[in-house]
């Protein structure tokens, strides 16, 4: 009980600092949540593109990226025809740009796609999406910030486009994104085939069949299932690292901030220090004193952190600019390993003050008044 | 029980044994004990006297483990200390100290002040407890348990440093001028206090003091010089 009224009573002698260093924590460990959570959910969205009505994708082997990924013509037409499959879809991405909006995506697909399929029509009905159609399907917010209806002749790229339909799906990129006809896709980016091939199966226990036969037949393509692609794929796991060391370094300028908190601590608590060594404390209760205040502040900072990133992830969700690019759902993996990390970090942080307090020499600090 | 708390045989009848001390600081250009043996009998209450800076203080902090000696050699009950702070982990249940200045921490109460020997000795509460409300009773600080040290008096404040120094049962009490901020009456009745304590649990008590009269009650008085004990009945 003394121990923790010592820790409390530490604490909230010095009430600003503590809370500076609350604060440095907490704002360490909502930016690493929110670029974090952003990011996963950005993959995510991405995945969720290549995984609709499918579980396996192939592509070009060894491409850094799926734009850059050129599936032949023929192979879209014989995987389609394998016993093993039920349905293949090939999809053509494209990044093209209109007045305003310098980024927006394309998405080169046939009639049946299940993208299309799934989505719910708003304007316009998918008999018009056909092959020969020259036109293309929005998807709502791309119609919003294309200021785009069915019917009307909008810019993208260095082409214009009749407005077949307007759809809405659950994916932000498809949200956002033009789809075009594969046909029209192919002329558009000047490519004969597509971009990757999404596939489902009969069955699932055909995929080690299916893959080998991908493997041999187009030693230039390789085959995946969806969560081995998300695993693998170096575009996720650069953002995947990207999100980590951008909320490692914040993390560890709070660390900074935690330590320069608990050395300030104990430099002016040398007195005290010494008054409790004199009194039978050993040198690793002293510490442990400094660790326990380090783990509150951090605790404390965490938890608020989580607080103040989970309502920046809310609002971000419901900002009018980032409509539907932002997935807020938390994963509790990410908190927890946020949590768990915040705390590490102060309680590294406070390892030299601990350190530091140990090594106090009673006999020195009770000369100082 | 752990190796700290563990009562070790004596391997003298003394319960404090130091021989030839030597302690200087900056170099050796301020020799503070020069050569000094001492000797103390359990449960003999001593007085070290002398003028300011002849090493009561220091020859204190060596037989507390405050402190290490430059030469020498110490034994206190039965265990011969090491340097600095392990000397000091070492004596940590052994000895009880009272100090000049009370060291009390001014933000906890009078029994949370008292209690701190005891969270490291890592004393169960209840026995804890009891001890300090006995100790209390018996230092006339029952009623002020849960009052904050700035709201004490200097006499309460020092009588409370003697109740935090007696909690966890030490064999020796080293007291550096415990009355030496105190008025006259005080500083007689907290004496009276720090005797009759030692007397009633069997302590050995080990006092510096500038005030003869208040030695002159202790069993014995030796007085110090530049650093040397000029009479020991002792040696």
């Amino acid at each position: 009980m003394i121990f923790f009224r010592l820790i409390l009573t530490n604490l909230l002698r010095h009430r600003v600092r503590t809370l500076m260093s609350t604060a440095g924590i907490a704002f360490s460990v909502a930016a690493m949540l929110t670029v974090v959570t952003v990011l996963q959910g950005a993959i995510g969205m991405f995945s969720g593109i290549l995984s609709s009505d499918s579980e396996t994708i192939v592509f070009e082997k060894n491409v850094s990226d799926l734009f850059f990924s050129d599936v032949a013509p023929g192979a879209l037409h014989e995987i389609g025809k394998w016993p093993m499959v039920d349905h293949a879809d090939p999809v053509l991405f494209g990044i093209v740009s209109s007045p305003d909006h310098p980024i927006i995506t394309c998405f080169g697909i046939t009639a049946d796609d299940a993208r299309l399929r799934k989505a719910t029509w708003l304007e316009g009905t998918i008999v018009e999406f056909n092959p020969d159609a020259e036109g293309i399907v929005l998807g709502e917010r791309a119609a919003e910030f294309l200021h785009a209806r069915k019917g009307e002749m909008v810019p993208v790229g260095h082409g214009t486009f009749r407005v077949l339909g307007v759809v809405r799906t659950s994916n932000g990129f498809e949200d956002g994104g033009v789809f075009l006809p594969l046909k029209a896709a192919q002329a558009f980016f000047h490519k004969e085939g597509s971009s990757v091939i999404t596939v489902k199966l009969r069955h699932t226990d055909d995929l080690a069949a299916f893959k080998a036969r991908v493997q041999s037949t187009y030693p230039n393509l390789t085959a995946l299932e969806n969560s081995e692609f998300n695993r693998t794929y170096s575009q996720f796991r650069i953002l995947k690292a990207t999100a980590w060391a951008v909320g490692g370094c914040g993390l560890l300028l709070g660390g900074f901030g935690v330590a320069n908190t608990m050395i300030m601590s104990v430099f002016t608590r040398i007195r005290e220090i010494a008054i409790l060594r004199v009194n039978g404390f050993s040198q690793v209760q002293v510490a442990s004193i400094v660790l326990a205040e380090a783990t509150v502040i951090s605790l404390l900072g965490a938890v608020l952190g989580l607080v103040v990133g989970c309502a920046l992830l809310i609002t971000m969700k419901y900002l009018p600019a980032l409509h539907g690019y932002v997935d807020a759902s938390l994963r509790p993996v990410v908190m927890v390993l946020v949590l768990v990390l915040a705390v590490i970090t102060g309680i590294v942080g406070a390892l030299y003050p601990a350190f530091y307090a140990m090594r106090i020499r009673a006999v020195e600090a009770l000369r100082f008044e | 029980m752990s190796e700290n708390n563990q009562r070790v045989a004596p391997i003298s009848p003394a319960i404090i044994e130091a021989t030839e001390l030597w302690k200087s600081y900056e170099d050796d250009t301020i020799r503070v004990l020069q050569g000094v043996s001492l000797h103390v009998d359990q449960g003999e209450t001593v007085a070290l006297c002398g003028p300011s800076g002849c090493g009561k203080s220091t020859l204190l902090h060596l037989i507390g483990g405050l402190d290490s000696p430059d030469r020498g050699r110490i034994v206190v009950g039965g265990r011969e200390l090491v340097s600095g702070n392990r000397a000091l982990d070492l004596l940590r249940h052994e000895v009880g100290f009272v100090f000049q200045l009370h060291n009390l921490l001014p933000d906890l109460t009078l029994a949370e002040n008292c209690l701190i020997p005891t969270v490291a000795a890592g004393t169960k509460r209840a026995v804890a407890e009891a001890r300090l409300h006995d100790l209390a009773a018996r230092t006339g600080l029952g009623h002020r348990l849960h009052t904050r040290i700035q709201k004490l008096s200097g006499g309460e404040r020092q009588r409370t440093a003697i109740c935090r120094a007696l909690m966890n049962s030490p064999r020796i009490l080293l007291a550096d001028e415990p009355t030496g901020s105190l008025d006259e009456r005080t500083a007689s009745s907290v004496f009276e206090l720090l005797i009759g304590m030692a007397a009633s649990e069997g302590l050995t008590l080990l006092m510096a003091t500038h005030d003869r009269a208040l030695a002159a009650r202790c069993d014995r008085t030796l007085e110090m010089r530049d650093g040397k004990i000029l009479s020991n009945p002792a040696e």
